[in-house]
């Protein structure tokens, strides 16, 4: 029922929303919870096991029950907190966790069920037939398990993440974090202050108490004004720290929009990494529960909520309201609903407590059973004298309160026991740089709040070097806050410890009985304070009943371990911008616009995008296209784009013993304008990549790595600079996307580059492995003979600027000599046919020597996998060696991936001989060909084997080849 | 964990890349396979606390840097660059 008078939602603005389908009327600065309450719903979910009707329980985001799904379609959220999520005009919310309509689940039948389904149950009962487990009990559990729902697809409304950095982060904007924010920037630090709900304030709010002699809600708006006057706070609401790291790094998450009617503009949520100089953590306390026999009814809510809704929504969750203490807390409560006209009694368990106002006061009494099944309507209470029922349509519990220690635990501290207050308290320096203030050090006034923040501000700037310039601090409440023992009431019925996991007192024994007397192992059994809300209500009160139980104190008992985050983060918020083509960048090279635009479809390496083949008209298969390519490559003259290869540039008078170093050959000799292949080891004698390295001057190099292989190259030559010869006067810096480069591959390659060409060049002038600067239609270029086809080859280098007008020059004259464009399928294929190989054989687990190199391995200097690369195993004669092979049974085709065995052996894995590495159809001999390892491979050439891929169901008898299919002797390429 | 580069100053952990222990500057003279570089190359201690690391400022401007730091608390002692360290 919503109050006149009371609350600070905005009466003017009324907002039309849903919940289940049915429309209601909130205000603005309404949450979900609030708006229902006021519009007299009191049911707003089930739980989680037995399905039993549940009603708000806190006004905060430690909420167990009133979780929601929001939004509609993919954009839907399970799991969110109706007391978190605020109204706005059109918001679609549902209850969650029930089959038919929440008034009449079907799945409550679970409750009666629930002298079965105690701690434990799945595990015992779930056990036999062992068949049963994947295909019937898994399928049913997951069905029956979980709150909300997952939606489909990606959800359409984008989150985003950002970074922030601060001399003094502030979490939380109660009176303690207003203070140290204040003080932190009157001083001249710049601060961040997050405030988890819409607005600052915290129990200030929520709290009809008068600091310096006006009202909290006044004197906070005042404050406000004096943070943002000092130009150095940056004030960030709707805002959650939701974990601690390393540094003073913070997570929060900051709800950008999920308050407002969606809007593409602007994100859901944003994550923000926070890095701060140093940091006051000012989460204040949760009030804690007591838990008593059916305690779980809507209508049985904590007592500082209902403060919570009467003064920061104008909202009463009852008419007759009963409230349940151990404390002078719930006093407070019963005055301020006397002051908004509610009929209120207190049950107090301390005797001879009076009241404090016009409120019925029943001392030495505690509430010992609830009635009423979708809303409380009777409560029963015993004193000395007897058992008595009192009338009550709200309950509000008061047990006390617990710091909020958790972002203080985060980095593996724990926290202590106080005797003062009967609760944890962050243990000192729990985390260096992070300083503890108010409510959440167990400082539990108005007055300890404020003062303690101020403090914390101090120690924070101390430690930043700063001058400290303190505020003059307000007068307040020195009063209340006096923490009450935990207390459970034992009597006939269940006592719900966790509301969302249904966790009972009698589950907590249980596993106390069977042996799970760990905390840990507790937690774990029964499920407590597994739940969104993370027990943030009833973990201590379930390790009260684990101390009782096995016979120790709290203290002995302990926490379990806090983990970020704080609240629940939805993965879409943490993982924001990193969906779809946010996960990697696109690389494209300069030929991109025109390969595409011939409809070429693409291929990944690594980053890159690459053409697969260019299709020519009429063409319906792939294959048609490669083996088209292939043959004009033969033929004629085909053009590729190798840009995506990694070039470096090399340059110091040690550049040249830099390389031999790094190649297992010798590249100190190579004469200017001149080019050489290397292959290239990793510490431990395998082969990490390959490639040509060509002398453009004394003392300047420029080398080619595999696309693949581009970054790790760099990342090594790196290493070897720095850490392993830093004696080598040596630079090179990577020039990948500075130069557009193509391949100009074919017996008419020559010709068509003359047309090109400034100066013509001849075989006298230009022979193979020759290299040089070169004019490019009067552009300053690169001009490189080298051939990855095996043909009479080219590669043509100029400014990136200049790549898409080559490279389109270059396939219109290609095409004008009976050429053309060609794809990654043709130039594996070329290759394929001249035996070279890629990282498809060079995958890691392969040597110098199974590559058939050995001979390129230096002995007469020192290179980077040379003393591994000698160890007898890796130059054992047995090794898989590199080899050729072809279809000779009736089946025509090769599979890579498949496995090699004697044509008479059973395809099992103790006679595997080796495997295929790589295929292709060659039009070229007219028949597959592959590369592969075999065992000895080097001496069964001519050997017939069978070949067999399990996973495609293909089995061919294939003979072993040497891995040079096409023109051995390499003078096509050399002519 | 925030890491100090000599050259870029502290910087978010992730734009770096951890290669191990910093027993890979200590490459054995010897051309020849022999057990110190079998050390070398395999063994590697596994201390819960102090150890000395290379990472690669590689989101930034490509330093090899030798870490110390604490890999149970992972407070970081000293950061230096590694061809200083080597030479």
């Amino acid at each position: 029922m919503r109050l006149d008078g009371k609350g600070l939602v905005d009466r003017d603005t009324k907002l039309r929303f849903h919940f289940n389908g049915r429309a209601y009327e909130g205000l603005k600065g309404d949450t979900v919870a609030s708006a229902l309450l006021a519009n007299g719903v009191k049911l707003m979910g089930r739980s989680f096991k037995y399905h039993r009707p549940r009603g708000v329980m806190t006004a905060g985001s430690e909420e167990p029950n009133a979780l929601i799904q929001v939004g509609a379609g993919n954009a839907m959220l399970p799991n969110v907190r109706a007391t978190v999520q605020e109204v706005y005009a059109g918001l679609e919310t549902r209850s969650q966790n029930h089959v038919g309509p929440l008034d009449k689940d079907l799945l409550s039948v679970n409750d009666l069920l629930s002298p079965w389904l105690g701690a434990g149950f799945y595990y015992k009962t779930f056990m036999w037939p062992r068949a049963f487990w994947e295909r019937v009990y898994e399928p049913t559990i997951r069905r029956a398990a979980g709150l909300g729902r997952m939606t489909r697809e990606a959800s359409p409304e984008e989150s985003e993440r950002a970074f922030a950095f601060c001399d003094v982060l502030v979490i939380g904007g109660g009176p303690a974090g207003l203070i140290a924010a204040l003080t932190a920037a009157q001083s001249g630090a710049d601060v961040i202050l997050a405030e988890e709900t819409a607005a600052l304030g915290g129990r200030l709010l929520s709290d009809g108490e008068m600091v310096d002699g006006v009202p909290g809600d006044i004197w906070v708006a005042e404050t406000v004004e004096a943070l943002r006057e000092t130009g150095r706070v940056r004030i960030m609401e709707r805002t959650t720290v939701a974990g601690a790291y390393d540094g003073l790094t913070f997570s929060a998450v900051e709800r950008v929009s999920a308050h407002l009617p969606h809007n593409p503009a602007l994100p859901r949520e944003c994550f923000w990494r926070i890095r701060a100089g140093q940091a006051v953590l000012a989460a204040g306390a949760l009030e804690r529960p007591i838990p008593f026999p059916n305690n779980d009814r809507p209508g049985v809510m904590l007592s500082s909520a209902i403060r919570t809704f009467l003064n920061r929504y104008g909202v009463t969750p009852g008419e007759k309201v009963s409230l349940f203490t151990t404390n002078d807390d719930a006093h407070q409560t019963a005055i301020e609903l006397v002051d908004a006209g509610i009929d209120c009694t207190v049950i107090d368990t301390r005797p001879g407590v009076e009241a404090k106002g016009a409120y019925r006061v029943i001392a030495g009494a505690e509430v010992v059973n609830t009635k009423g099944r979708q809303a409380l309507s009777e409560i029963t209470y015993r004193t000395a004298s007897g058992s008595y029922q009192l009338e009550t349509d709200c309950l509000g519990v008061s047990g006390g309160w617990n710091p909020s220690v958790h972002l203080t635990c985060h980095m593996g501290a724990r926290p202590v026991w106080n005797d003062q207050i009967n609760a944890f308290i962050p243990a000192e320096s729990a985390k260096p740089g992070l300083h503890v203030a108010g409510a959440c050090n167990g400082l539990l006034t108005t007055w300890d709040a404020i003062t303690s923040g101020a403090e914390a501000a101090e120690a924070a700037l101390k430690a930043l070097g700063r001058k400290v310039r303190r505020p003059t601090l307000p007068e307040a409440d020195m009063t209340g806050g006096n923490g009450a023992p935990l207390h459970v009431v034992e009597a006939k019925g269940r006592i719900w410890l966790d509301f969302a996991n249904d966790v009972t007192t009698k589950d907590v024994k249980q596993a106390a009985t069977e042996g799970f007397q760990s905390v840990e192992h507790m937690k774990r059994y029964t499920t407590q304070g597994m739940a969104p809300d993370q027990g943030k209500s009833s973990n201590i009160a379930a390790l009260a009943v684990l101390a009782d139980a096995t016979g120790r104190g709290i203290p002995e008992t302990g926490t379990t371990t806090y983990r970020p985050p704080f609240t629940p983060v939805a993965l879409a918020t943490m993982g924001a911008g990193a969906q779809g083509k946010g996960f990697a960048p696109e690389r494209f090279p300069t030929s991109h616009k025109a390969v595409t635009a011939r409809g070429a479809p693409m291929i990944e390496a690594g980053l890159w995008y690459r053409p697969s083949y260019i299709p020519a008209p009429g063409e319906t298969h792939w294959r048609q296209s490669c083996d088209r390519e292939v043959n004009m490559v033969r033929n004629a003259v085909g053009v590729v784009d190798v840009s995506t290869l990694g070039k470096i540039e090399i340059l110091g008078p040690d550049a040249g013993s830099f390389l031999d170093f790094l190649y297992t050959n010798t590249f100190s000799t190579l004469k200017p304008g001149r080019v050489r292949y290397g292959l290239m080891l990793r510490e431990d004698g395998h082969v990490m990549d390959d490639g040509t390295t060509a002398c453009l001057a004394e003392n300047h190099y420029v080398m080619t790595t595999t696309t693949a292989f581009a970054g790790p190259v760099m990342n090594h030559m790196e290493f070897v600079a720095q850490a392993l010869r830093p004696d080598l006067d040596v630079r090179f810096t990577s020039v990948t996307e500075q130069w557009a480069q193509f391949s100009v591959a074919g017996p008419k390659a020559r010709d068509l580059l003359n047309g090109v060409l400034d100066a013509p060049i001849d075989d006298e002038s230009f022979p193979f492995m020759q290299c040089g600067p070169a004019r490019i239609h009067g552009i300053e270029g690169r001009l490189f003979r080298i051939s990855f086809s095996g043909e009479h080859a080219y590669e043509v280098a100029v400014p990136a600027a200049y790549g898409d007008a080559l490279y389109r020059d270059l396939v219109a004259r290609a095409e004008s000599l009976g050429g053309g464009a060609y794809g990654m399928e043709a130039l594996n294929v070329l290759r394929l046919e001249k035996g070279f190989i890629t990282h498809a054989e060079i995958h890691g687990r392969v040597t110098a020597f199974d590559i058939g190199m050995q001979a390129m391995m230096s002995k007469k200097k020192d290179f980077i996998g040379k003393a591994a690369a000698t160890r007898p195993g890796l130059l054992d004669e047995g090794r898989e060696q590199l080899v050729g092979l072809k279809p000779v049974g009736a089946v025509k085709e090769l599979t890579a991936g498949a496995h090699l065995f004697e044509a008479d052996a059973d395809a099992v894995r103790t006679n595997n001989m080796g495997y295929v590495t790589s295929v292709g159809y060659s039009p070229t001999l007219g028949h597959f060909i592959g590369l592969g390892f075999l065992k000895a491979g080097r001496d069964r050439v001519g050997h017939h084997m069978k070949m067999v891929d399990a996973l495609r169901g293909v089995t061919a008898e294939v003979e072993i080849c040497d891995p040079v299919f096409f023109d051995p002797d390499g003078g096509r390429a050399r002519g | 964990m925030p890491i100090t580069c000599p050259f870029c100053g502290p910087r978010d952990q992730r734009e770096f890349t951890i290669k191990g222990s910093a027993i890979a500057l200590e490459r054995p003279d010897s051309e020849e396979w022999s057990e110190a570089w079998n050390d070398y190359l395999h063994l590697r201690e596994n201390p819960a606390g102090r150890t000395r690391e290379l990472w690669q400022h590689t989101g930034g401007c490509s330093a090899w840097l030798v870490v110390e730091r604490d890999t149970t608390t992972h407070e970081i002692y000293s950061v230096t660059l590694a061809s200083e360290a080597a030479a």
